[in-house]
């Protein structure tokens, strides 16, 4: 018997159990599984640092000629104008974190916190907008926003969440808001706060945990975010760096890869680099919540 | 006394409330009621809606291929992609779950794509690595195998999509592994003195417990993957194409109401996937009964 399973570890009748052999195997898995996604990408970066010539006739990621001409070109190729781009999405992704910052905690300290009347219709009706698909709003809100001659400028993207629209942030602070303690609450109203002074000072800086989380969602949203922008912004000044990659690959087509990627990567890098300093928090919220 | 500082209280709370009160009411309940009210009316946005009755569904459902496509083509992505979700997720959760070295490393890299999945600079690569002279292309001629375009090809351009949403499991993969880790080890322990092998136990032990989170991944992941839009129109250049095998719902959806100016028309699709999806929603949560464990009923 013994002879038989150490021919065949893997697949002997006894199983073998040699932790060290199954978690090389399971690290071998994973990294391959890796490198299969990743690769790609780490791919893209590479070749957008290669001159022109040699984007796309290669597989690997080393060159002798590392250059940063595609950047050069890439940056204000044709009518494009990338700094224009990368300011309009900033302008339109810190406007729009302030709106859900603003919105969610109001609307999660009321439903936490407060009594009112029709407060359990109210919350049921919240969960609902959860689920509901954007498209049934889609259509009327663009007439709304065409009769009130905000096309072509950033209200339609930014005033929604001012308003509370994306329900899944209120529901994330109701959620952390309830698991706070009561006590608190009740020693600063022996104090002699208010609701409002509850909430500013006691609640807010409890809660930072749940804005950071609120906060890192919305930026990645609405940095990401190409239907809103191109329904609204036709005039390219006002474009965002979506609809700017988008219409990059109108003007070139396939010719320019290499200031393709270089500005695809310049697209990704600030979502890589909030990742970067912010996983642990992004990763608590999504096993915690389940927001995704 | 007591009924003012409650009716304070309530005054109080529906401040707090009112920027989202307002939303809800100017721009979700409001636009519902008026897509409604669209959805049986032609309107090019010019001129006032004209009242058409039940046509805009009789075209969409009788008179008109392309609406087919797009259902057909949203249908077979949901079917395929969200149950390959589900299922590489907990995979790659179990592989994950028994306190492997470097787990942290391990959960921020699979996690990272599904922050940049939905991107514009992604589908940008993903329409070079599909390209006839993509990455896949290059890796595949290395085999000897020659390929032409995946995206400019019909029977393969909707797979390249697939593939692009698969690419951004981590979020769902997350979710699963937080769930492992509530699984008691005792349960196992006690199935492998009973002589239950590690399959038998994932089975018996594991996903039962795992139910509740299969059911909100499921139900999510499916209503996301309904609404994808932002991958298939940058590959198909917005077309939906090639011969319409991209056609995503919510493509067509975006060139009938805002390339056509047929706001009618568009509103009855909307309508239609909602009626489509509350279905779902609703199936879903009856059958739930029968199939999710949650262990503090009996």
């Amino acid at each position: 018997m013994t002879t038989v399973s150490i021919a065949r570890p893997l697949f002997g009748r006894r199983r073998t159990r040699n932790p060290m052999v199954l978690g090389l195997v399971r690290h071998v898995l994973l990294i391959a599984v890796l490198i299969v996604m990743l690769y790609p990408v780490v791919w893209m970066v590479a070749a957008s640092f290669r001159p022109s010539a040699e984007v796309m006739n290669s597989l690997g990621l080393f060159s002798k000629n590392y250059t940063l001409d595609n950047y050069k070109q890439g940056w204000s190729a044709g009518q494009l104008n990338f700094s224009r781009y990368f300011l309009n999405s900033i302008v339109i992704t810190t406007l729009s974190i302030a709106g859900n910052l603003f919105s969610c905690s109001l609307t999660a300290y009321a439903f936490a916190r407060l009594e009112f009347p029709f407060k359990r219709v109210l919350f049921g009706l919240l969960l609902a907008t959860m689920l509901l698909p954007y498209h049934v709003t889609l259509v009327p809100q663009y007439i709304l926003f065409n009769e009130l001659a905000w096309m072509n400028t950033y209200l339609p993207l930014v005033v929604p969440k001012w308003l509370g629209v994306e329900a899944f942030f209120i529901f994330l602070m109701v959620q952390f808001i309830r698991t706070l303690p009561r006590e608190l609450d009740d020693a600063a109203r022996i104090d002699g706060c208010g609701h409002w002074r509850t909430f500013i000072r006691i609640i807010m800086p409890l809660a930072l945990p749940a804005l950071g989380t609120t906060a890192l969602f919305t930026f990645i949203n609405s940095w990401n975010d190409f239907l809103g922008p191109l329904l609204y912004l036709n005039r390219p000044e006002l474009w965002t760096v979506s609809l700017g990659l988008n219409s990059f690959l109108d003007v070139t087509g396939e010719s320019a890869f290499g200031s393709l990627f270089a500005m695809s990567t310049l697209a990704l890098a600030p979502i890589v680099g909030f990742f970067l300093v912010s996983q642990k928090l992004l990763i608590e919220g999504v096993a915690t919540t389940g927001l995704k | 006394m007591k009924s003012t500082r409650t009716g304070r209280e309530g005054l109080t709370a529906y401040v707090f409330l009112s920027p989202w009160l307002i939303g809800v009411l100017l721009l979700t309940i409001g636009p519902m009621l008026y897509s409604a009210y669209l959805a049986f009316t032609s309107y090019d946005l010019l001129s006032a809606p004209k009242w058409i009755g039940l046509d805009n569904f009789r075209r969409m459902f009788t008179a008109d291929p392309r609406y087919f496509s797009s259902v057909k083509v949203t249908l077979v992505y949901v079917a395929v992609s969200v149950p390959l979700l589900l299922i590489v997720s907990m995979v790659l959760a179990l592989l994950l779950n028994k306190g492997i070295k470097f787990l942290s490393g391990y959960r921020a890299l699979f996690y990272l794509p599904s922050l940049m999945g939905a991107s514009v600079a992604i589908a940008v690569l993903w329409r070079q690595i599909f390209g006839s002279t993509g990455l896949v292309n290059q890796v595949l001629s290395l085999f000897g195998i020659q390929h032409g375009s995946w995206v400019g090809s019909p029977g393969t351009a909707l797979w390249t999509i697939v593939t692009l949403n698969l690419w951004a499991f981590g979020a769902t993969m997350i979710i699963f592994l937080a769930g492992l880790r509530q699984v008691p080890a005792e349960l196992h322990e006690a199935a492998a003195v009973d002589g239950a092998g590690p399959i038998r136990r994932f089975f018996s032990v594991t996903l039962p417990l795992m139910t509740p989170l299969i059911f909100f991944n499921l139900l999510l992941d499916t209503i996301h993957a309904f609404q994808a839009f932002t991958g298939a129109f940058v590959v198909s250049r917005g077309t939906g194409g090639p011969t319409d095998s991209t056609l995503f719902y919510t493509l067509y959806l975006y060139q009938q109401g805002f390339a056509e100016l047929r706001m009618g028309y568009a509103s009855a699709m909307a309508w239609a996937l909602v009626i489509v999806l509350a279905a779902f929603t609703g199936f879903l949560f009856l059958t739930a009964r029968r199939w999710v464990y949650y262990g503090d009923e009996r």
